[in-house]
C-alpha cells in the first residue's frame, strides 16, 4: 500500500513542484531535516546541533526545503523556527483521501465479485 | 454505485465507509473468509494480494503480501480481534517483512467490519482507525516523505530502464 501512497503523492503535486521537491529531497541530511520538523518544530541553532556541519550549512538546507514550500521558516525572537509546511491535519485528510479511494476500489471490486456466480465448488 | 457514505474524521484519526451490497451477509462474509476471493479484491489489480495464512477466528494472524507491476513485494499482517460471522470482524493491520513478521516501526490501523442484512442484501460498514495521533503522523511522513523518494525512484528505475534497454 506504500506504493499506492507514491503514485497518490505525485498526482497531488505540479510538475514543477515535484522537481523543485525531488531535488530538496535528494540529499539525506535535508531528508532527515524535513522528517524532524515534521513531527516536531525546530530552531535552525537546535538542528544545527544534530548534524556535523556548520549552522550555516544547516541553514543552506533549510533555505532549500523552504523553497520546496517543504518547509516554512519563522522568526521568533533570536530564534529561527523550521515547522514542516505540511499541517498534519491537512496531509491526515489526504492520508484519509487515500484511505476512501483504496476502500471504492475494494467496494468495487467485491460488487464484481459479488455479481459473479458462486465460485464452481471445485473442491 | 454501491458506496452510500462515506465520514472522515481527521481529529479521531477514524475513516468510515458504508456500501450496500446486492448478496445476503452469508454470502457477504465469504469475500472475507474466504482466501481465494479475499485475493481477488483486496489488492489494486495492478497490485494483486496473496494470502499467505489467513483464518477468521480470534487471535489469528493473517499474512499478506501484494505484487506490483516489476515483481516488487509488500507484504502486510492482519491480526485477527473478534469475529462474530456473519456479523462483523475486527483487525489490526499493518506491514510486515518478507517473512510476515510485522514491522514494528510502521504504523498500523485498526479495522471494524459489520454486516447487516437490509431488503437489497446486506448494508457493509467499515471503520478504520489510527492507532494513535503519533502513527498518524508516522504515516503522514511514509506518504509526503517516502512516498515522494519512493516515487523518485520509481522515476529512475524507468529511466534506467530505457537505458538498458536491448539494442
Amino acid at each position: 500500500m506504500r506504493v499506492t501512497y507514491n503514485h497518490m503523492v505525485v498526482d497531488w503535486i505540479g510538475q514543477d513542484e515535484a522537481d523543485q521537491i525531488f531535488a530538496a529531497l535528494a540529499d539525506a541530511t535535508r531528508r532527515d531535516i524535513l522528517t524532524r520538523v515534521l513531527r516536531q518544530e525546530a530552531s535552525v541553532s537546535r538542528l544545527a546541533e544534530r548534524y556535523p556541519m556548520s549552522f550555516a550549512a544547516v541553514q543552506k538546507h533549510v533555505a532549500v526545503l523552504e523553497r520546496a514550500t517543504l518547509v516554512t521558516k519563522e522568526r521568533r525572537g533570536r530564534e529561527q523556527i523550521v515547522r514542516g509546511d505540511v499541517g498534519t491535519i491537512q496531509a491526515a485528510a489526504r492520508l484519509l483521501d487515500e484511505y476512501e479511494e483504496i476502500w471504492r476500489g475494494r467496494i468495487g471490486r467485491i460488487e464484481d465479485l459479488l455479481a459473479e456466480p458462486l465460485p464452481g465448488d471445485v473442491s | 454505485m454501491s458506496v452510500v457514505s462515506t465520514h472522515q474524521d481527521v481529529e479521531a484519526l477514524t475513516f468510515s465507509i458504508v456500501s450496500e451490497l446486492a448478496a445476503p451477509p452469508a454470502r457477504v462474509w465469504q469475500v472475507w473468509a474466504d482466501v481465494r476471493q479475499l485475493e481477488r479484491w483486496w489488492g489494486p489489480p495492478t497490485w494483486p494480494a496473496t494470502f499467505v495464512t489467513h483464518d477468521l477466528t480470534v487471535g489469528s494472524r493473517t499474512h499478506y503480501f501484494m505484487t506490483g507491476p516489476d515483481g516488487e513485494r509488500a507484504h502486510g499482517w492482519w491480526h485477527i480481534l473478534s469475529v462474530e460471522e456473519p456479523v462483523a470482524v475486527e483487525f489490526e493491520d499493518g506491514f510486515a517483512d518478507e517473512t510476515g513478521a510485522p514491522d514494528e516501526s510502521m504504523p498500523t490501523t485498526r479495522a471494524r467490519v459489520e454486516l447487516t442484512a437490509i431488503p437489497q442484501g446486506t448494508r457493509m460498514s467499515l471503520t478504520t482507525r489510527f492507532a494513535d495521533a503519533q502513527q498518524m503522523a508516522q504515516l503522514v511522513e511514509m506518504g509526503m516523505v517516502e512516498g515522494i523518494t519512493g516515487a523518485m525512484s520509481q522515476i529512475d528505475a524507468l529511466v534506467t530502464q530505457d537505458a538498458h534497454t536491448p539494442a
